[in-house]
């Protein structure tokens, strides 16, 4: 039996948790180094797993199963692929980051650490599922703990409802795609009369047919059929949406900037660099590769809301004085991207995405520890009332110039590199099956210049994101330093920079070598094609 | 119908009661003899008392596998049973220790053997094969927690639950006895077993028989305080001695539970296309009902009064169902709810104590106070609220899948929009717990070994329900494959 890497990675945090609830409250300090080592150990094993994947081979490696609930066929079943990897590695990086700038966290520090510490294992524990009840199971332990963070060590102002709104909303998603993912379960069961919730035999199982059939739904009176669709089609848009909510796609996208917001430093890097990756994920894990006749279906309406997602989310970018609250507008835009790369149905496209979820995460990372930074230190955020802060953070000045850059998606950073392939993706996308849509729709999607134009809008969105980036570098690191800040501000922490060259470096490497990432995303998007039934 | 002739070893299969009788006898007796002062150890005494129950049970009083009928057919020693049995008896056993120090209840012998009198008889309910057994068990139980919600004479809130307590409960059963008469009208027998061969086949004309069984159902929900049977829960759980709310918030409710899914599933599957439906229209006003009035709430006994009706919402679904894993997630889901009620009541009777109040707004600084107390609290509610890795997500879990498999999507779609109402309160309830400061932050609360016993255990018990659930629902699928 070979050394059970993710599950270790999985339960590295958990264990932590555990250990830190341990430690005495007086003791902040061990609490602190107990994070720390956690979150060296995850993301050396997170580095070990990403570099000993066999790409040549593909498919699900360092796999472990284990019978959970035998009776209804649910296991505990882990594997990695190539679009899993990138993720878990995010998760590792946030995770040590986020430990290094949260050491000045003071109030309860104890629960603070074991609260992100849960969440970071709920997210591991999504990214690495093959079975569909433990990729639930580690949703809902992701969600949660982000209600007590907000809410306890969030920002005054907002925190109750921001916390509250998030939690309501992401729930509300997630049961939703819990019913349909049991409606699966079911309809799985029928065809081929076995219980299973692993992920690999239920698509199998709809390959060959499980989800062809009609939902019908009755009148109740007369007993005839009132309506009747194919199970696919009805329950797509459930699932895909009831995991994409927590993805920050429109029109449920409102709890993000408010949640983001009103987080804690940390919470926010983990909230909007990872947790927004997982309902992306899980939309592609069960909505998509599931369900794919449902999203080759329903692509060609949701690829506008993705579209609106990418230009007002941009747009309101603009409008923010509040620098916290732009970056959680530009993250409403730049997760859009990833939503409608999923919507490409093409190659190029998934491959684009799978880029952009891990380059997103770590820039929009890099984005909230440096506005954190600024707000320990400055106590606004309000950027007309910042001004010349490169004076005092050199470092956080140019951390936060890099995460620009890559935000607007220049060449050599990783931004480039993961939202070209986005659009080239949405260029060549076509309508693929269009019988059932409302006929504007069907003959709209269908013209030859439909999914371009898309692709030309939302690049062009990208100059709007050009200038909110600018325009935030300019009030806030240059010009003049306002004099109430001339005494109080000072220079950020040995632990603080580090965490920004991690970030910074990340981006550098993978864009100038994308062939570190591109290639092993590249080897689980050909499977997913296959189900999606093109090449 | 056979059944079996006396045999003295079927005495074994209530000899768990049997030794609940004597130790009540020997609280009553202990009650006499020692002074005040030694008294709180009779809290402990019981509680090892039902302890000792527990491991008589487990190694005397198994369920053969062809589940006889015993003693002239009054019960009926089967899976079902055993299971409800031993939550009763673990129900008792906890709410023991949570009493040990509970001002007005904890030296008083008559308070812990009426106590172990109301386990005996819902042991009985759940093994009742007979109306006339069923019945008796029925008020063995309910008399003695009319008592017990009403001990505190002096306190006028107390008083007035046991009354209430009373003048429902008298009432619903009174219905339910005319419905046990009709029943033995149309068909001349009173076994169960015999009832339900008796009218298979349409012997007796569908409405009066749905009289019959609507009747029935009024006593039951009562127990089970399924809407519209209801009103006396938040004002007896609210009034009565807080160890006694949890002990009739968990142990009576699965009960209640116990006979309703022997009564329906025994007497009258012939004609479940009329009452699936509506127990499944009950379930939603139960859980509709219960979760929406919560959301009202400033006192925490009577928040969790609501969020109990509407838990029991969430198990009449897998009735509702009208399958094995419908059947075997309903009892899972009383499992889970039990442990889980337990600990959220732990809390509630700890911290009551000290800050001498049931408003949650006074449960402020609770988490600066005594985190670990805070860290029960937390997940008893997380778990009524059905977070994973917590006891709740996998009854809830079952449920919903039970729902869907039968066909049930929309009552599952209800269930689950219900189950995010229910998380908003009880998220509110810990954010006072964890956010709020009060002016008494430093001053820590004692938590007495007894106390802190009880509640570890069944924190575990929640943590373990929530990870591996397989070999409890395995036993709750067995214990419902008896029904079928």
């Amino acid at each position: 039996m070979t050394f059970p890497f993710l599950s270790v990675i999985t339960f590295t945090p958990l264990a932590a948790a555990v250990l830190i609830l341990l430690i005495p409250a007086e003791r902040k300090t061990e609490v602190r180094v107990t994070a720390l080592a956690a979150g060296v150990f995850a993301i050396l094993l997170s580095l070990y797993v990403y570099f000993g994947y066999d790409q040549a081979a593909g498919g699900y490696q360092f796999v472990e199963r284990y019978d959970w609930v035998p009776q209804l066929g649910i296991s505990y079943y882990v594997g990695a692929d190539g679009l899993n990897l990138p993720l878990v590695l995010l998760t590792a990086i946030v995770m040590l980051t986020g430990v290094l700038i949260s050491w000045g966290v003071d109030d309860r520090p104890r629960e603070f650490f074991a609260f992100l510490f849960l969440l970071a294992t709920g997210v591991f524990g999504v990214f690495v599922a093959v079975d569909l009840f433990h990729l639930f199971f580690f949703y809902e332990i992701a969600v949660f703990p982000m209600y007590l963070l907000i809410a306890i060590w969030g920002w005054v102002k907002t925190r109750e409802y921001a916390a509250m709104k998030l939690t309501l909303y992401l729930f509300i998603g997630s049961v939703i795609a819990l019913v349909g993912a049991l409606m699966m379960f079911v309809a799985v069961r029928n065809f081929t009369g076995e219980n299973t919730f692993d992920m690999l035999a239920m698509s199998a199982a709809e390959q060959a047919g499980a989800f062809d059939f009609n939902l019908v739904l009755n009148n109740p009176f007369t007993g005839t059929p009132w309506l009747a669709s194919s199970f696919q089609k009805v329950v797509f848009p459930f699932v895909f949406f009831g995991f994409a909510v927590l993805g920050g796609i429109f029109p449920f996208h409102n709890w993000s900037p408010d949640g983001h917001v009103a987080a804690p430093t940390a919470v926010s890097m983990f909230h909007a660099g990872v947790l927004m990756k997982l309902g992306a994920f899980a939309a592609l894990r069960v909505g998509v590769m599931l369900l794919p006749e449902g999203a080759r279906f329903h692509a060609p309406w949701i690829v506008l809301l993705t579209l609106v997602n990418v230009v007002y989310g941009s747009f309101i970018a603009m409008t923010q004085q509040d620098l916290k609250y732009m970056i959680g507008f530009s993250s409403v835009s730049h997760m859009g991207l990833v939503a409608m790369a999923f919507m490409t149905i093409n190659r190029i496209g998934y491959t684009g995405a799978g880029l952009q979820m891990f380059s997103h995460g770590v820039m929009t990372a890099l984005f909230f520890a440096c506005v954190g930074m600024i707000y320990d230190r400055a106590h606004t955020r309000q950027m007309p009332e910042l001004g010349g802060m490169a004076r005092k953070m050199p470092w956080v000045a140019v951390a936060f110039i890099i995460g620009g850059f890559t935000s607007m998606g220049m060449p050599s950073l990783s931004g480039f590199v993961a939202e070209l392939p986005i659009f080239l993706g949405v260029w060549r996308a076509r309508a693929l099956d269009v019988a059932g849509l409302p006929g504007w729709l069907a003959s709209l999607a269908q013209q030859p210049w439909y999914f371009p134009a898309i692709a030309v809008i939302s690049a062009v969105s990208i100059v709007v994101t050009a200038a909110y980036v600018l325009r935030a570098v300019q009030r806030v690191f240059f010009g003049e330093l306002p004099h109430e800040f001339e005494h109080h501000v000072g220079d950020v922490t040995v632990l603080d920079k580090t965490a920004l060259v991690v970030l910074c470096a990340t981006m550098i490497i993978l864009g100038l070598y994308p062939a570190i990432m591109a290639p092993l995303i590249e080897t689980a998007v050909g499977p997913v094609m296959a189900l999606l039934g093109v090449q | 119908m056979t059944f079996n002739p006396f045999n003295p070893q079927t005495l074994l299969a209530i000899l768990p009661e049997i030794a609940l009788v004597v130790v009540a006898a020997l609280v009553m007796g202990l009650d006499v003899v020692w002074p005040e002062s030694r008294r709180r150890s009779l809290g402990l005494l019981t509680a090892g008392g039902f302890g000792l129950a527990a491991g008589l049970a487990l190694i005397f009083a198994q369920p053969p596998a062809d589940h006889p009928l015993i003693f002239g057919g009054m019960m009926r020693h089967d899976g079902l049973a055993f299971f409800f049995r031993l939550m009763f008896i673990f129900s008792g056993m906890i709410v023991a220790l949570l009493s040990v120090d509970s001002a007005g209840v904890a030296r008083k012998g008559e308070y812990y053997a009426v106590m172990i009198g109301a386990v005996i008889g819902m042991n009985f309910m759940a093994a009742a094969a007979d109306l006339i057994m069923l019945y008796l068990a029925l008020e063995t139980t309910s008399i003695a927690l009319y008592l017990l919600a009403g001990f505190l004479r002096e306190d006028d809130k107390s008083a007035e639950a046991g009354l209430k307590y009373f003048l429902f409960g008298a009432f619903t059963s009174a219905i339910t006895l005319y419905g046990f008469s009709l029943l033995y009208g149309f068909t001349g027998q009173t076994n169960l077993y015999s009832l339900s061969a008796a009218l298979l086949g349409g012997s007796v004309p569908i409405g009066s028989l749905l009289v019959a069984l609507l009747l029935v159902l009024v006593g039951f929900g009562f127990k089970v305080s399924a809407v519209p049977f209801h009103f006396w829960s938040p004002d007896v759980y609210e009034g009565a001695p807080t160890p006694i709310t949890a002990f009739i918030s968990v142990a009576s409710k699965a009960a209640g539970f116990a006979v309703l899914l022997r009564v329906m599933l025994v007497v009258f599957p012939d004609i479940e296309r009329y009452w699936g439906p509506l127990i499944a229209v009950i379930s939603i006003f139960t859980m509709t009902l219960g979760n929406t009035l919560a959301l009202a709430q400033r006192n925490i006994k009577r928040l969790l009064a609501y969020s109990s009706i509407a838990q029991a919402g969430y198990a009449l679904i897998g009735l509702a169902a009208l399958s094995q894993t419908g059947v075997a997630a309903a009892i899972f889901y009383l499992l889970t709810y039990t442990v889980t009620n337990l600990v959220t009541f732990g809390v509630v009777i700890l911290a009551s104590r000290v800050i001498g109040s049931d408003e949650i707004a006074d449960y402020a600084g609770l988490s600066r106070r005594s985190p670990g107390l805070a860290l029960a609290f937390l997940v008893g509610l997380l778990s009524l609220g059905g977070m994973p890795p917590l006891a709740g997500f996998f009854g809830k879990f079952f449920i919903f899948m039970a729902a869907i498999e039968a066909g049930l999507v929309w009552l599952a779609v209800i269930g689950v929009l219900n189950a995010i109402i229910g998380l908003y309160y009880y998220l509110t309830v810990l954010k006072v717990v964890y956010l709020y400061r009060s002016e008494r932050d430093h001053e820590t609360i004692p938590v007495p070994r007894a106390y802190a016993l009880a509640l570890g255990l069944c924190a575990a018990a929640v943590i373990v329900l929530g990870t591996a659930a397989a070999p409890w629902f395995g036993w709750a699928t067995n214990a419902a494959s008896s029904l079928f």
